[in-house]
């Protein structure tokens, strides 16, 4: 295990330098350079502004070099300096951040676990009935709704007409003179439509994964022979069945893993929430090399270190996978 | 001072900017009239679509530091309520009479937010840091006008230049930085860049990026502490989301979108807690023709193309009437502006006509005029996530279609547009705006120097006359003398018309009523920002 475990690890890296390789040129490929947005159709900023903003940012260095400079300085784990006219370093740009974006996606995925699957298992058990096909439609339209319509709904349903949540930020204005318990509440009621928002796209995806499973498993030879020993519904449900039917999502969560760390443009401008996905928009709108370079690296590892994730615990719940691993290994 | 940028964000710098105002629509009982004693106290909230940058003035380019540094630092002079040029750090000053040199008397009782007296200089090292070519600056131009300077005693600074320029007292408003915390540095490193000291009525307490700025009232501000304690900034890049915030009033200020003044705020409870403003913004759009093209090199074509555009119907439609239509390059309620210029009301017939004479006629029956076998067909290009603008292009192509003129519209993400379209010339016409301010220099656009690569004047207008009425205006002092280079200036883009132009939009913001002692003036309503006070009994933020 181990030596697969560093087998994996050891390819990794090939493969993230061969991404941050096409990544690179892509971005440059792009038209437009971060020194013409700041200088560009301003009177009073000369050509020799630009040349020397180019000069600064290593601009007028070729390609290869330029990748060379960003890698070597990459290996020391140095992101580099942001191309805006803040010029702060690109891991502090994104750290400060991540933890909301981190946040919001975990508290979305542990939501659309603890509504979807229930409502998945509940579906298959119960297929072609009023219920599952209420909750398909429902979750369908949930999937298909544009969140920035439905958010935008919400926010002036439950913030100005009822005026029972904050319609967008993370804190109230007063929020360092509330208590501990004033402040917890006034987080949480600030997260529950981005939250809510942010879950609903999800349900259709995985309620309807989880279904799909639950009917696969419900058909296996064992599930038939524990109904045969006379075990009551429940029990062959949810101890025999269900334990089946979750391993799927196992790989769906390790994928989900890179998720965690974007954001979404469009629902973060609107609840104007600071987060990954509109700091990697703006990031690509000012031709923020740096920046834009830090994210899809630190998005590459996480997506190859969820897959691996993904395989581990695979083999760990699963003892066919675990056993045939150790025969090979 | 004079700074213009292209106007992506139009409501926004609609509200930021100076702006006169030609109109003032307050519900009820204006909070002057009420003649209460200002009174100290509560925070004053509103919302900025983007984070700032950089709040040192010199690096800064865009509108959310601009306007968050306009309150923390403080320029030699500045723009009055009626726009006319009054001291700021400067107590008075003197113009020389051959119009080479300025002295400036410097107040004596300013201090930098650390307890620092402000001197000369400080201005000397100012002008040292925006001409230093290591300075990554886009205001260096017009300090690079200026020969050399002199700070003889602590609080006297002259300037002297080799030619008469005229921006030149205006261009002392550019705000200044403190000397004894950037002198000898990399000011590109600055941890003054987060942490601002200035001279200005407010300072900053807290920044946390993409959230809030919160500044808070400067008690040894040399004008007097301001009445509101605190300003908060709070980033919310919706415009739909900023509006919802307003509705709850959780905001005190907000630059309305023309449907939302007119459509959603017409409600009791919106009156009941906010007054409505409107004023001309400074700043205008247009539809410039690339004169490289052999399409428009016939001014005939550019004026019957003007002819076939119906300005009022693209102000209502786009604007829904919150705007007047654009002659030139200037505000009608500014001293330079020349109302005897002429006209293109719409007029198709006339249009045809003047196409018809420069040779273009429908000679195959398919609708588009031909001429040489050519047909009329261009494409008109403009930037993405302008909605006014595409609307305007939608309205245009239809009128055109209607002269057999053919028209596509393309619309392109802001840095690719730039590289690709206007910085090679690469285009035949575009639509796009300019903001301006009072000072009427408009040399970098419209002069024949300026149609190089990454110009403006990248239509590539070249006229002799308007390049001498430029030359001239920014060369004297006299607002006479100068409105007569301008008038013909204006005369002489009218007759050409190098670009359509279209309109000019009007900043609409609301303030919440708890604010007295707005007062829309010809700079709009936030020049006496620090004279605004709330009422003891509404103060609604009391820590």
């Amino acid at each position: 295990m181990l030596q697969y475990l560093a087998k994996r690890l050891l390819l990794l890296i090939p493969l993230l330098i061969g991404i941050t390789l096409i990544s690179f040129v892509v971005i440059h490929l792009a038209p437009g350079e971060p020194t013409d947005i700041q200088t560009q159709m301003n009177p009073q900023a000369s050509a020799e502004l630009q040349d020397r903003l180019r000069v600064q940012y290593g601009l007028d260095q070729p390609l290869y070099v330029q990748y060379g400079r960003w890698l070597s300085r990459l290996v020391q784990l140095d992101f580099g300096e942001s191309f805006a006219t803040d010029r702060r370093p690109v891991l502090d740009k994104v750290l400060e951040r991540l933890p909301v974006t981190i946040l919001l996606n975990v508290l979305s995925i542990v939501l659309i676990l603890a509504i979807s699957v229930p409502l998945g298992i509940v579906s298959a058990v119960k297929r072609n009935s009023g219920f599952d096909r209420t909750t398909t439609v429902l979750v369908f339209t949930g999937f298909a709704m544009p969140s920035f319509w439905l958010a935008l709904l919400m926010m002036d349903w439950f913030g100005v007409r009822l005026g029972v949540l904050p319609i967008s930020g993370l804190k109230s204005l007063g929020y360092e003179y509330l208590n501990w318990g004033g402040q917890i509440l006034d987080r949480i009621s600030h997260l529950i439509l981005p939250v809510f928002i942010s879950a609903i796209g999800g349900l259709a995806g995985f309620s309807r994964y989880m279904r799909s499973n639950m009917l696969e498993v419900v058909r296996q030879d064992y599930i038939l022979t524990a109904r045969a020993k006379g075990l009551s519904e429940r029990v062959v449900i949810y101890k025999h069945a269900l334990r089946n039917a979750l391993l799927p999502v196992i790989t769906i969560l390790g994928l989900s893993v890179p998720g965690l760390i974007g954001g979404s443009v469009i629902f973060e401008t609107i609840f104007a929430i600071p987060g990954m996905g509109k700091l990697f928009y703006d990031g690509v709108m000012m031709r923020d090399y740096p920046l834009i370079m830090g994210i899809l690296v630190m998005g590459a590892v996480l997506t190859l270190l969820g897959n691996l994730l993904a395989d581990i615990s695979y083999a760990l719940a699963d003892p066919r996978i675990r056993q045939s691993g150790q025969q090979e290994g | 001072m004079k700074r213009f940028c292209l106007l992506r964000y139009v409501l926004l710098f609609a509200v930021l900017l100076l702006a006169g105002c030609n109109n003032n629509e307050q519900a009820s009982l204006p909070g002057v009239e009420e003649s209460l004693t200002p009174e100290y106290g509560d925070t004053f909230i509103e919302a900025s679509i983007g984070d700032a940058s950089v709040l040192l003035p010199v690096l800064a380019s865009d509108s959310a530091s601009s306007s968050i540094n306009s309150m923390l630092y403080n320029g030699l002079v500045r723009y009055n309520k009626d726009l006319v040029i009054e001291g700021e750090l400067a107590e008075s000053w003197e113009i020389s009479p051959d119009n080479l040199s300025i002295v400036f008397k410097l107040r004596k009782n300013v201090k930098w937010h650390d307890g620092e007296p402000f001197t000369s200089a400080d201005v000397k090292f100012n002008y040292e840091l925006y001409v230093d070519p290591k300075t990554p600056t886009a205001y260096a131009e017009s300090f690079r006008q200026v020969t050399r300077v002199e700070a003889p005693d602590p609080y006297t600074f002259i300037a002297y230049y080799d030619k008469p320029y005229a921006p030149a007292l205006i261009s002392w408003g550019m705000p200044i930085h403190p000397k004894h915390l950037l002198e000898g540095q990399d000011v590109t490193k600055s941890p003054l860049a987060r942490n601002p000291v200035g001279t200005g009525p407010y300072t900053l307490v807290e920044w946390q990026a993409g959230e809030k700025i919160v500044l808070e009232s400067n008690p040894d501000y040399f004008e007097g502490q301001p009445y509101i304690k605190r300003v908060v900034y709070r980033i919310i890049p919706d415009q739909a989301t900023q509006f919802l915030e307003l509705q709850t009033g959780s905001l005190d200020f907000m630059g309305l979108s023309p449907l939302q003044y007119d459509r959603q705020t017409d409600t009791p409870a919106f009156r009941r807690l906010y007054n409505k403003y409107r004023y001309l913004a400074f700043g205008y759009t247009y539809l410039g023709y690339n004169l490289r093209r052999p399409l428009f090199q016939d001014k005939r074509v550019r004026q019957a193309l003007s002819f076939a555009i119906n300005k009022q119907e693209i102000i209502d439609g786009v604007l829904l009437g919150y705007g007047v239509a654009a002659t030139g390059p200037y505000k009608p309620d500014t001293w330079v502006y020349n109302p005897d210029v002429p006209r293109y009301d719409y007029n198709p017939d006339k249009a045809r006509a003047l196409l018809a004479e420069a040779g273009w006629e429908d000679s195959d029956g398919d609708g588009i005029l031909d001429k040489d076998g050519q047909k009329f067909s261009f494409a008109i290009v403009t930037n993405q996530g302008n909605d006014l603008r595409s609307k305007t292009g939608e309205i245009i192509q239809r009128r055109f279609k209607e002269i057999g003129v053919d028209v596509k519209l393309r619309i392109i993400e802001w840095a690719t547009f730039l590289k690709e379209f206007i910085n090679p010339g690469n285009f035949d016409a575009t639509i796009l705006g300019w903001t301006g301010g009072p000072e009427p220099d408009s040399y970098n656009v419209w002069h024949s120097s300026k149609t190089g690569p990454q110009q403006l004047n990248f239509i590539g207008f070249k006229n002799a006359e308007v390049d001498l009425a430029l030359e001239k205006g920014r060369r004297v002092f006299d607002l006479q003398q100068r409105k007569a280079f301008y008038d013909k200036f204006q005369e002489v883009l009218a007759e050409e018309q190098p670009y359509t132009f279209l309109y000019i939009s009007e900043a609409l913001p609301a303030v919440s009523k708890r604010f007295r002692g707005v007062e829309a003036a010809p700079a709009g309503i936030r020049y006496n920002f620090n004279q605004w006070f709330v009422p003891k009994s509404e103060q609604k933020y009391t820590r």
